[in-house]
């Protein structure tokens, strides 16, 4: 098979897709960063009773949902590597095939 | 649960302040061990790759553990630990916002940094732009982040230091100054990567072991721990506090912390260290990981402090709270305890002033010297040699800034710093690597009105204008506590549209063939 050219690859409906989904799924994550993160501290902005509210002998809500935005903060950052490494990397190596081989 | 005689006692026999034999001694083997390494990396540092980059031979996981060792500083150790113990839950809400900009960094730019760069990130900055006028703004934006960080960095490691060791301030400036210098000049990004390894490793376990001790305390029920807060400091401890009153001014904060990080040089110089996209995003993984345990456990720590040393005794030592865990440590492991946590205090402090040094130093010699002085033109011999003087010229002003600013109210430093990080050099990161119509002279003014905006606004905000300059309360001109908000939307504003009356043909020409690098690493150094 002959070499496709720099031009070819660019062109190419596979190249142009694998950037699209790479934005749509950085895109999708910032925004629950977003809204994660920006929730939480707007949500101590307008609501502290709502954060102050005892659900146990003294520990308030605001104490777990704290360590909750961490921990998912944490996740989508697992999430994005999972989706990276089984969808966008394969990819990559095809692409990147199609120029050495 | 303490009895008040107990707490009574901790602050009769601490030796807080005083030299001890554990705590130099503790000190001294991390200072040998790591001038070992030194030596070792140094023999592996000749040319330009290896002194900016390590040779590009450090895997995720260790460059995830050199990210969080760059990122978590004594500061946010002892300061948060502080702030919780003081003030309880705000510190909690103040400790969130440090970890959440590490998903940002890996969603937006982590892998295309890796791809386009060589060594600095204004190489990305400049990729298809031309190189003089946008490696000059991005050297000043970076230089500009990174000075006040240092600034703010030196200045607190002065006084912890005299507050630990009971050494006079300016030994313990020298000290730092001559220690990190070591590092950086004979092992370049090796040896500080693998001082940032050992300091993240030091400091996780510590942070560790104190948490766990407390929590022994409280029969590991968490829920009788913050029984004894309540029970001390009334139901409050555990309430959101005055920390956040205005939810724009807590918006931008968080803004600045969270995109502040995507413009930090000494962390984005962190992905050059890698082989490729691949490993760069798995070490973002592994950092915010063990950044997001840190900040996760570091206010255990701090209610523990609250518990059972007291509000009291903490101030008592330190105004601002920065002894509690210190103390702590005194409280539960004795004097070697202390002397273990204030020796990876010190190691602390060394590493992160050793990573800026290399950055700044970075900007110096390869953006400024060997592309705008030389034009590009440099040896590699010229540039490495422009590198170890940057270095040194870095360092001796880092130890006179300090000595400078002596007694200075510098705590705004580390939040002007990611002002200009996240208006200065985020937005021009991100236009640069994304949009195909920036040119030139958008990234120039881009960077510029991010960095005067970020410097000017925070004078005449109330942190300066009032806490700092002395001003009576409500006369700021400017009302936010942080200007992030306003100095990057500007800053992406004022990129953007001189971007679309300055039309640049080459770079948008070369920005099609710049894809094929930025998504498949076709091209990659």
């Amino acid at each position: 098979m002959a070499k496709k050219t720099v031009q070819n690859v660019l062109d190419s409906s596979q190249f142009k897709s694998l950037v699209a989904k790479r934005a749509k799924v950085s895109t999708l994550l910032m925004t629950l960063l977003f809204l994660l993160y920006y929730g939480f501290v707007l949500l101590i902005g307008f609501n502290k009773p709502f954060m102050a509210q005892k659900i146990g002998e003294s520990v308030t809500l605001g104490i777990p949902l704290a360590v909750a935005v961490i921990i998912l903060a944490w996740l989508l950052t697992l999430a994005y590597v999972v989706w990276a490494n089984a969808i966008y990397d394969p990819e990559v190596e095809k692409l990147r095939g199609q120029l050495f081989d | 649960m303490p009895p008040a005689a107990e707490q009574a006692a901790v602050a009769i026999q601490t030796t807080l302040g005083k030299p001890t034999v554990p705590s130099i001694a503790f000190f001294l083997i991390i200072v040998v061990i790591t001038l070992f390494i030194t030596y070792w990396a140094s023999k592996r540092t000749k040319s330009a790759k290896e002194f900016y980059a390590a040779g590009r031979g450090i895997s995720a996981f260790q460059n995830g553990l050199a990210l969080a060792g760059d990122y978590m500083s004594a500061a946010s150790f002892l300061g948060i630990a502080g702030m919780v113990a003081l003030k309880g839950y705000d510190g909690m809400i103040y400790a969130v916002g440090w970890l959440v900009g590490w998903p940002a960094l890996m969603f937006l730019i982590a892998e295309p940094l890796r791809n386009l760069g060589k060594f600095t990130f204004a190489d990305v900055v400049a990729y298809r732009l031309k190189q003089t006028p946008v490696r000059i703004a991005s050297a000043i934006g970076g230089i500009l982040t990174v000075l006040f960080y240092t600034i703010a960095q030196m200045v607190g490691s002065g006084s912890l230091i005299k507050l630990m060791f009971g050494l006079p301030y300016e030994m313990a400036e020298i000290l730092v100054g001559v220690i990190m210098l070591a590092y950086v000049l004979f092992g370049g990004m090796l040896a500080t990567t693998w001082v940032q390894i050992i300091k993240a490793v030091l400091l996780l376990s510590g942070v560790s072991v104190l948490m766990l001790i407390v929590l022994s305390k409280f029969n590991f029920d968490p829920g009788a721990l913050y029984t004894a807060v309540a029970d001390q400091y009334g139901q409050a401890a555990l309430e959101p506090g005055g920390l956040i009153s205005s939810p724009i001014d807590a918006v931008s904060l968080g803004l600045a912390l969270m995109f502040g990080l995507l413009g930090l040089p000494h962390i984005l110089q962190r992905f050059f260290t890698v082989p490729n996209a691949k490993a760069a995003r798995v070490s973002v993984l592994y950092a915010s990981g063990f950044i997001g345990y840190f900040y996760i456990i570091i206010p255990i720590v701090g209610f523990g402090a609250s518990a059972l040393i007291g509000r009291d005794i903490i101030t008592k030592i330190d105004k601002g709270g920065n002894m509690a865990a210190p103390l702590l440590a005194e409280y539960l492991g004795g004097t070697p305890f202390l002397g273990f946590i204030a020796a990876v205090a010190f190691a602390t402090i060394l590493a992160v002033v050793a990573g800026l040094t290399l950055a700044a130093a970075s900007a110096i010699s390869h953006d400024i010297y060997a592309h705008v002085i030389k034009r590009g033109k440099a040896t590699e011999k010229e540039e490495v040699r422009a590198s170890r003087i940057a270095t040194l010229i870095f360092g001796v002003v880092a130890v006179l800034l300090g000595i400078l600013f002596k007694g200075q109210n510098v705590a705004f430093m580390v939040g002007l710093a990611f002002a200009i990080a996240c208006s200065a050099n985020f937005p021009a990161l991100t236009l640069s690597i994304f949009w195909k119509r920036f040119t030139t002279a958008g990234a120039v003014c881009s960077i510029l009105t991010g960095a005067f905006l970020a410097v000017g606004l925070i004078i005449i905000s109330p942190t300066v204008w009032e806490d700092v300059m002395g001003n009576p309360k409500g006369s700021a001109l400017f009302a936010l506590k942080n200007p992030a908000i306003v100095s990057m939307t500007a800053s992406f504003i004022v990129g953007w549209l001189v971007s679309l009356v300055t039309k640049e043909k080459t770079a948008e020409q070369m920005f099609e063939d710049e894809k094929l690098r930025t998504y498949l690493g076709v091209g990659a150094e």
